[in-house]
């Protein structure tokens, strides 16, 4: 279909569990495929050898320095989408892979995992680790708004896309600490437990309404920092919840 | 938007469950709408502000019973981190139709985690009532305890109820005294991150209460959302509420309004004086970060 949007996934190193996230949307990603989306480019799912040119490419993995076939498709894949996505914690932040240090089984001299932001430009943040299905499934529809939509609904998808947009830029290191250096020391903490809440690994504890983190426990994936409101909050996205939500699942249905 | 938010309709309400106004802090609007939702089948669960081991001091539960919600009835003026269970309710809980209430702030994050749903794996769909309570400030709990024992001369496990209203923080004990203290002397204790806080009516739930507004024991009461509104009509036709018209009952929205545009105008300064609190070395602002800006 014409009118539909191309995504890819470049796998690079991460462990699948993104790929396999975008597959946790069961019927919604049928959905999608369907109507707004064409998927050109993935491991195991879609027949394609060469990195092709795309509209959105969600990036899965950080990018390792000694793979030169990594750092290669990385940047071919910069040069051949318009948006640049780095879909999940490895991608973002480095996540687990930020504790590597060589000596694996089939590859010993693997040893320098990146975050893909420090080899090329990066659009948009999804951290988490994994991210969550709901989240690829909304910036799916909103990348499709953006691109296909008409001026309200680009409008929409901007906002709704800025946050993330904006976390591209704020840096490529996360982890626990963030909600010590950017939320509590700057005196915004309101202890909602959103972060303890939210992290995968449970390394976040709520000691007298303030989060504590295990920081030997954390994996440096993000989620926490991006998920609490008092890192950012956009009213005009927020306050219209119940019809952007409703949107998202009309769109879905 | 207008300060106090989105709302279908205002009303001035009371529980007609007599088990629940003798625990509830006002006129139970929350417990009252919480068990209503269990007993529908509208939510599985609630997560609420339950009892824990230190007198005063909450700590999330999620209440899938009317004795449990009755235990976690009643106002606790500091933290309760509702949020850091909205996952786990539907994980090891394995609900799939949350409740949950929270102050402002905390019905910011669940929109949050529903619109943004970052870490909130299979959890926006899965929210099915989220109660609001309004909130003007909120304490730490050694604030509160400075409050309660240094201010009020009262100890913390011989309290039977707290109160703010009127000006001022009142400590009723099990033993019958009432010890008070202006709110101005409370501003002090207030944790920073509600000085950035613009919300006071819990503008995004689908149901919000709090006691401005209304007469004693009763509750002021806005239906927001279609969901919220659903639910409202519901428990009205079951009985479960008496209602005023809110045009008819002292001292009314216009002090809700009042108390809602204080708090938002005297916070929007804070969040912009934020911008510039020191100078750098050439002289020009040098700010605090803004979260309604940029993470
Ligand atoms: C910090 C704070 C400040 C408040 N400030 C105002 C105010 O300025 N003006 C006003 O009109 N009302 C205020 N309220 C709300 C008011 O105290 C009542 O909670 C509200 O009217 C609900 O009463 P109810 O009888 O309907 O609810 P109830 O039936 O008594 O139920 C109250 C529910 O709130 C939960 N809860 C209790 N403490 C907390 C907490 N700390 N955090 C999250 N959930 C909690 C309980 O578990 C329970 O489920 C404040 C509440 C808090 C917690
Ligand atoms: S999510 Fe943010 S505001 Fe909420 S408790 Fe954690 S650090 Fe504080
Ligand atoms: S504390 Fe948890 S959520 Fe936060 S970055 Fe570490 S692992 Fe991720
Ligand atoms: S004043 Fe705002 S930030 Fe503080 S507890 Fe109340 S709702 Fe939360």
């Amino acid at each position: 279909m014409a009118d539909k949007i191309s995504i890819g996934e470049l796998h690079l190193s991460g462990c699948t569990g993104c790929l396999v996230t975008i597959a946790d949307n069961y019927e919604g990603l049928f959905k999608l495929l369907d109507d707004y989306a064409d998927l050109v480019y993935a491991l195991t799912l879609v027949d394609v050898r060469h990195v092709p040119e795309m509209d959105v490419c969600l990036v899965e993995g950080s990018c390792c320095l000694n793979d030169e076939l990594s750092v290669e498709e990385l940047k071919e894949a910069r040069a051949k989408s318009k948006v640049l996505v780095a879909y999940g914690a490895c991608a973002a932040y480095g996540n687990i892979t930020r504790f590597c240090r060589g000596g694996q089984w089939n590859q010993p001299a693997h040893e320098s995992f990146v975050p893909i932001s420090e080899v090329v430009d990066v659009d948009l943040y999804i951290p988490s680790c994994p991210p969550c299905p709901q989240q690829v499934r909304n910036v799916a529809v909103m990348a499709y708004l953006l691109l296909k939509g008409n001026d309200e609904q680009k409008q929409l998808a901007t906002a709704y896309l800025t946050p993330l947009m904006q976390l591209a830029q704020r840096g490529n290191e996360a982890c626990g600490c963030d909600l010590m250096y950017d939320v509590i020391n700057q005196g915004l903490c309101m202890g909602c437990g959103t972060c303890a809440g939210t992290c995968p690994v449970r390394a976040v504890t709520m000691e007298y309404g303030k989060p504590n983190v295990n920081r030997d426990q954390c994996i440096k994936c993000g989620a926490c920092y991006s998920q609490c409101p008092r890192s950012w909050f956009n009213f005009d996205v927020m306050n219209n919840y119940e019809g952007i939500m409703g949107a998202i699942k009309g769109a879905m249905q | 938007m207008d300060v106090l938010g989105n709302y279908k309709s205002a009303i001035s309400a009371r529980s007609t469950d007599k088990d629940i106004t003798r625990k509830s802090q006002d006129g139970g609007i929350i417990t009252t709408l919480f068990a209503y939702a269990l007993e529908e089948g509208i939510i599985d669960g609630a997560i609420v502000a339950g009892p824990s081991d230190e007198p005063w001091k909450p700590e999330p539960m999620v209440a899938t019973t009317k004795a449990e919600l009755l235990a976690a009835a009643g106002t606790r003026y500091t933290i309760s981190p509702n949020l850091y269970l909205i996952k786990e309710a539907t994980r090891s809980y394995g609900l799939d139709r949350v409740g949950i209430v929270g102050v402002p702030c905390q019905i910011q994050a669940v929109r949050k985690a529903q619109v943004y749903p970052i870490g909130m794996r299979d959890v926006d769909d899965k929210i099915a009532l989220a109660l609001g309570i309004y909130c003007m400030e909120n304490l730490s709990y050694q604030a509160l305890e400075a409050i309660v024992e240094d201010h009020c001369n009262q100890k913390m496990e011989s309290v039977k109820k707290m109160d703010i209203g009127k000006g001022k923080f009142t400590v009723y004990t099990e033993r019958g005294a009432v010890s008070q203290m202006p709110l101005k002397l409370i501003h002090k204790y207030v944790q920073p991150g509600c000085h950035v806080c613009l919300d006071y009516v819990a503008n995004l739930a689908d149901i919000s209460s709090g006691s401005v507004g209304s007469p004693d024991g009763w509750s002021t009461v806005f239906v927001r959302s279609m969901k919220g509104n659903a639910v409202w009509d519901g428990a009205m036709a079951a009985g479960l509420f008496e209602t005023q018209p809110m045009d008819q009952v002292k001292p009314g929205l216009d002090l809700v309004k009042k108390l809602a545009t204080e708090k938002i105008t005297k916070n929007q300064k804070h969040v912009d004086e934020r911008k510039t609190i020191g100078l750098k070395a050439d002289g020009t602002p040098k700010g605090l970060r803004n979260p309604y800006e940029s993470p």
